[in-house]
């Protein structure tokens, strides 16, 4: 049964290392739903964010083949139940709607959505939140008419109380100080 | 990352930094890794390293093949033999990209090897110059780590990390490309030996609780089976395996690649596992109540149908590589880590006993095996000479202890069914990536990493010549290689399936040959050509006596086939005899 996962892949910050993950996914024809990458909070160490969805089986099965590589510390998978996460949007529309009517006023209030700029041209609308919530929130603005809209890859924390990453780099060097 | 100094050499003692150019650091770090054996090609990109290499004749022996695929199986081949790590080098674009085949082969089949390919100047990368390819891009998937040097500076511990990472763990082939700025760049040399990656794991500590639950199947069962893979080999186990299989009295099958880590005529010793092996370890796989996988990763050309496989089994698998636990037959008790430490651990904590009567059903497969195949392959009725009386013969004059070195094909499947081995690390094969081709330059490294052992190379007419070039580089290094080729003038191996699965339509599969005795004679190697199987005998002597490379060519007969078989999707409790 397919559901879906998000990976938390914490890698060296080597070249080349979006492509040696990926390339695992494109193997075995699982597509990413969606892709964040960034430093982590430890210098020198990478974090990439995906999200894809396929079987159990098939996501253990990647995940041991991720994590046979080099320069790849560690990989977690959750499923969206573990862990807390969000995306953001951004949504441009013409000034002139904002003007005509209180609907996008409106629709801005209900969702939680804020107003980064405001020219004479254009608007910009920022929000929040789950897949589900921003496309609602763009089905409902495109009656107005949006120009632009782009939505980010997923973000995620774990609901764990412990940082694993952290831990796991604690045990390295722990396993360290025994052989020396 | 953390290092560990270990000088290894008085005159590059860490202490004492020295300036060099890059491609003087190559040779530095490459004697500081115990490397003094290079197979390889120059080219423009790489032309600063062979300037080195000029200086380091005396230390470092470079072997010229003539073609790149050729140095890579020679490393390979040297590899295996050895279990040193092979070593060769190349230049950019096309002299990487001619190496490619032979990494994806090392890649599959977990031989330690470093390649070290020249490409062009920093400044050009990414412009399409002169035999610029993205070799980084391209080995990526198939190697166990690549890295591309812009700076001299980092060229000890790009090596150093390389010859780590490809010979620890599960080992694999590792690609160090170096631009040819960094090759002529001058810095203050210092070699820092690499023995901890952070990010990489070469193998877990191996869990005691896990062995416990193994021991406690293994004590249950009444027909265990075990399936010996290359795992034992790699990790020096042979020893340990014998202690383990004699005290639980496990009867012992092998994959291809594991063949030769256990004598041949061990009592245990039941044959080979998969499509081409033999009768009784495919047939007992579905009675069996317990496999233990040692080392090995169920490829499909073990398992056959895997949803009818070992139906009647749990599974206990040991194994250095997490990615291969479960990823095609479940384990019921995984055991993870290298085998080396898992099987002394798990003898202790077997009963000692013996499954005679399950060692006999065994037994009672080789009889029908033997009436059904063996017996007409080896003593044939026809006129026509078959491969396996041939390969019979040459393993008999070498009083069962020569390398056997293959090409791939049905010569392969004859040569590992009737070869007979005394002694670990005598077999030299493409397994996994089936690459025809292999067996030539593969035999070359061999004969070179183990020069005092007779080495057999069993090739057939088709993958001979896909890099027959090579018997250039035997005639010049002088490698005395036994040849024996095989001849049936047909891509063999595709011309059975075609009989068997295509109704006969033998598309493109018959060869017209050229005279091969006149190509060997050519590159000054000495042969000789049977045809009949009266001059079989003294002709397998000649050759076997003979001070210096061998080409035996012997005519088969035509359309021989290989059984048993277990064809494609079928499971393995339907090898077919016939």
């Amino acid at each position: 049964m397919k559901q879906e996962f998000t990976l938390s892949i914490y890698s060296e910050n080597h070249v080349g290392l979006l492509n040696q993950i990926t390339t695992i996914f494109t193997r075995r024809h699982i597509n990413i739903e969606s892709l964040t990458t960034s430093e982590s909070a430890i210098p020198g160490i990478h974090k990439f964010t995906i999200v894809a969805f396929t079987s159990r089986d098939a996501m253990n099965k990647l995940i041991g083949q991720i994590e046979k590589r080099i320069d790849v510390i560690k990989a977690f998978v959750f499923t969206a139940d573990e862990i807390i996460h969000q995306e953001v949007a951004l949504y441009k529309v013409k000034t002139e709607s904002l003007l005509n009517s209180n609907e996008i006023e409106r629709l801005v209030r209900q969702y939680g959505a804020r107003i980064l700029e405001v020219t004479s041209e254009y608007t910009v609308i920022e929000k929040t939140g789950h897949k589900e919530e921003t496309q609602e929130l763009f089905d409902k603005l495109d009656n107005f008419g949006v120009q632009q809209f782009v939505r980010s890859g997923r973000i995620a924390v774990t609901k764990l109380n412990k940082e694993l990453l952290s831990n796991y780099l604690r045990k390295l060097e722990s396993e360290k100080s025994l052989l020396d | 990352m953390e290092t560990k100094t270990q000088p290894l050499t008085e005159e590059a003692s860490p202490m004492k930094k020295q300036r060099m150019s890059g491609s003087e650091a190559v040779m530095q770090s490459l004697l500081h890794e115990g490397a003094n054996l290079v197979f390889g090609y120059p080219g423009g990109a790489i032309m600063p390293i062979y300037d080195a290499l000029y200086q380091y004749q005396d230390k470092i022996n470079h072997v010229l093949v003539r073609h790149e695929q050729g140095a890579v199986h020679a490393a390979q081949g040297f590899a295996r033999v050895t279990g040193k790590v092979g070593l060769c080098m190349v230049t950019s674009g096309p002299g990487a990209t001619n190496a490619v085949t032979g990494i994806a082969d090392a890649m599959v089949d977990s031989t330690p090897m470093v390649v070290i390919s020249g490409q062009v100047a920093s400044p050009l990368l990414g412009t399409d110059a002169f035999q610029e390819t993205d070799v980084v891009g391209i080995t990526q998937p198939i190697t166990k780590w690549n890295y591309q040097v812009k700076r001299a500076e980092e060229i000890p511990e790009a090596i150093a990390k390389a010859f780590y990472i490809a010979r620890t763990g599960r080992p694999g082939p590792v690609l160090i490309d170096i631009t040819k700025d960094a090759q002529f760049g001058m810095f203050d040399y210092e070699y820092k030996k690499v023995d901890k990656v952070r990010s990489y794991k070469p193998s877990s500590p191996v869990k005691k609780d896990k062995v416990a639950e193994a021991a406690q199947l293994i004590n249950l069962s009444k027909k265990p089976l075990a399936l010996v893979g290359q795992g034992v080999v790699l990790g020096g186990a042979e020893e340990e395996l014998k202690v383990f299989l004699e005290k639980a009295g496990i009867p012992a099958a092998w994959t291809l690649l594991g063949l030769s880590a256990f004598p041949s005529d061990h009592e245990l010793n039941v044959g080979m596992l998969g499509m081409h092996g033999n009768y009784g370890p495919n047939v007992k796989t579905n009675d069996s109540d317990l496999i233990i996988a040692i080392g090995m990763r169920f490829d499909d050309r073990v398992t056959g149908n895997v949803q009818k496989y070992a139906k009647n089994a749990k599974v206990v698998h040991l194994e250095i590589d997490p990615a291969e636990i479960n990823k095609i037959i479940y384990a019921d008790v995984p055991v993870v880590g290298d085998v080396k430490e898992a099987l002394p651990m798990l003898t202790e904590m077997v009963a000692e006993t013996d499954h005679k009567e399950w060692l006999q059903e065994f037994r009672a497969c080789d009889k029908i095996e033997d009436q059904k195949i063996i017996n007409e392959e080896l003593h044939p009725t026809k006129a026509g000479m078959t491969m396996g009386e041939v390969v019979r013969r040459v393993t008999e004059v070498y009083n069962d202890d020569a390398i056997m070195v293959t090409d791939v094909g049905q010569h392969q499947m004859m040569a590992s069914r009737y070869f007979k081995f005394k002694n670990t690390r005598s077999v030299v094969t493409s397994g996994g990536l089936g690459t025809m081709g292999f067996g030539l330059p593969a035999a070359l490294g061999a004969q070179l990493g183990q020069p005092e052992r007779p080495v057999c190379c069993f090739v057939g007419d088709g993958g001979f010549q896909m890099t027959i070039q090579e018997l250039g580089t035997i005639f010049q290094t002088k490698a005395p290689v036994k040849i024996i080729l095989l001849n049936n003038n047909f891509l063999g191996m595709v011309r059975q399936w075609q009989e068997m699965f295509f109704d006969r339509r033998y598309a493109s599969t018959e060869l017209v040959n050229p005279d091969f005795q006149m190509i060997a004679k050519g590159y000054g190697i000495a042969g000789e050509l049977v045809d009949s199987r009266d001059n079989l005998d003294d002709a397998v002597k000649r050759m076997a006596d003979h001070d210096g490379p061998f080409l035996l060519e012997v005519t088969v007969e035509k359309e021989g086939n290989v059984f048993p078989m277990v064809p494609t999707g079928a499971s393995v409790a339907e090898v077919r005899l016939e």
